[in-house]
């Protein structure tokens, strides 16, 4: 036998892993059980039903839009994702039925009708989430503040209403009133640094993104630390700007991906109507991540610089 | 035979959901039925004299001019139709707002004098344009009774509560901008997948 034995030609990629995106999902909803398990120590045993409610939702909507299409239906945990994110970004008020409505939005409208997972431009529990804040302005404000459930306005709120800066180390602990899952930056850091250390996302995004809204605010004048630890930054950068769908896939891009949403924060934060932005932020840079994949387009090795510059 | 050249704007040739046309208007006024209604027989009266006119004139414009006069005899129409409402209808004349007489560059009007009414016969014209109008009529009725029915909770046309307000909390987002791309999105997608359309 000689060398024109069996030899297979096939389409990159060759190197097989043993991870999987339903492993990878899975690896997400870990690494946000201390911020879940940390907003039900704070806002109480009801905010289980909002989290239960808005995980179900995502998962049932999914199925049934895949039944729809007539496409095989796969619990690859990406519903789960959607649902999980989505109920840690709502206020821990909120009716039953709004996580509800907002993951099946989320998943039918921002996700499967675009195709399903893979195909969708934006975050599809930022979507819900955004279109509950535009249906019901009213029940998506309503705050409370922690174990005692008085109502009182965020930290953001605060600030915005003139009554100075709430404690960094309250901040960075999560003894704030806020959504549920947002409050606490020591929870999300331990989840967002085990998914880096994982290698499951890119440290490029959270750093360039939060440093981004540091910097800015301190040449503002505003006390860097308090906005970069209150409000939603934190939960946005580690778990939504990180979504391999609707985010950049090249390093460059992920880090104009960062800077661009940064800067938005900090514009909706100092002009914009509400007090806090990294919802609408994110969303705004998934709609400009198939630009940004295009201008941040790695050189290809062996290829002269000057060439790709188009002479 | 003649029939078909009135009930191919209802359906087949669909305005809206199989030309695509007017979408401006078809997003921005179906916030509630009572805007459509307005809009849809705004439109209808347009339609059907602008067309008329520039098939009567149709044998003596010169090709070259064609669509400046096209332009000029639907602003008149446009004008006569904006001071009409604004004298009789003014609160309806309010919501419209700019959209009234941006009637005049609606690319329905402009486009089935172009397509049909300047190569055809007054009585063709008139059955094509009648339909037409009768095809945008429903489609934008359509979208702005979902819309109000959403968004809103309720149906009020003219002050009687058509349907009496069912749910406590109507989505907002609904008869806002987001919930006009929505519904027409989503009425496009389950004509498409209907072969109505």
């Amino acid at each position: 036998m000689g060398l024109e034995t069996k030899r297979v030609v096939s389409p990159s990629p060759h190197v097989r892993d043993t991870v999987s995106v339903r492993g990878i999902m899975y690896s997400v909803v870990i690494a946000l059980i201390p911020a879940t398990v940390f907003g039900v120590h704070l806002f109480g045993l009801s905010v289980l039903p909002i989290i239960a409610a808005s995980i179900l939702s995502a998962v049932a909507t999914e199925f049934f839009a895949f039944k729809l299409m007539g496409k095989p239906f796969a619990m690859d945990g990406s519903a789960v994702v959607t649902g999980l994110i989505l109920a840690l970004c709502l206020p821990p008020t909120v009716p039953i039925w709004v996580p509800v409505v907002g993951a099946a939005f989320g998943i039918a409208i921002c996700k499967c009708a675009f195709g399903g997972l893979g195909h969708n431009i934006f975050n599809p529990a930022l979507a819900g989430r955004a279109f509950l804040m535009l249906s019901w302005p009213a029940l998506m404000t309503r705050w409370v503040s922690p174990f005692d459930a008085v109502s009182t306005a965020t930290p953001l709120g605060q600030w915005r209403a003139g009554a100075g800066y709430t404690s960094v180390v309250d901040l960075f602990l999560g003894n704030v009133s806020g959504s549920i899952g947002e409050t606490s930056a020591l929870a999300i850091l331990i989840g967002g640094a085990f998914l880096i250390l994982m290698r499951y996302i890119d440290w490029r995004t959270p750093l360039t993104y939060i440093g981004t809204v540091g910097v800015l605010m301190w040449v503002l004048g505003e006390n860097p630390l308090f906005h970069m630890l209150a409000g939603g930054l934190f939960l946005g950068a580690f778990f939504m700007a990180t979504d391999y769908v609707t985010t950049p896939i090249t390093k460059n891009g992920r880090i104009i991906f960062g800077i661009g949403a940064g800067i938005l924060v900090v514009v909706i934060r100092m002009i914009g109507g509400p007090p806090e932005g990294v919802c609408y932020s994110i969303l705004i840079m998934n709609a400009l991540t198939p630009l940004i994949d295009r201008i941040a387009k790695p050189r290809v090795y062996g290829v002269e610089r000057k060439f790709l510059r188009g002479r | 035979m003649k029939l078909q050249e009135f009930t191919k704007g209802i359906v087949k040739k669909n305005a809206v959901f199989a030309l695509a046309l007017g979408l401006c208007p078809t997003l921005a006024i179906t916030t509630s039925v009572e805007n459509a209604l307005g809009m849809s027989l705004a439109v209808a009266f347009v339609l059907i004299f602008s067309n008329l006119i520039i098939s009567a004139v149709r044998g003596f414009v010169p090709q070259k001019v064609r669509i400046p006069c096209f332009i000029v005899i639907i602003a008149s129409l446009v004008t006569i139709i904006d001071l009409f409402m604004h004298g009789y209808s003014p609160t309806l004349y309010k919501r419209l707002g700019i959209f009234l007489p941006l009637i005049v560059v609606n690319c329905i009007i402009l486009g089935r004098a172009e397509a049909f009414a300047s190569k055809r016969s007054v009585f063709d014209t008139l059955l094509d344009a009648a339909g037409i109008s009768v095809g945008f009529a429903l489609a934008i009725i359509l979208v702005s009774v979902i819309r109000e029915l959403l968004g809103s909770g309720k149906i009020v046309v003219l002050g009687h509560e058509i349907v009496p307000a069912f749910i406590s909390s109507p989505a907002a987002a609904m008869i806002l901008p987001p919930g006009a791309f929505l519904t027409i999105g989503i009425l496009l997608a389950l004509l498409r997948r209907a072969g109505v359309a």
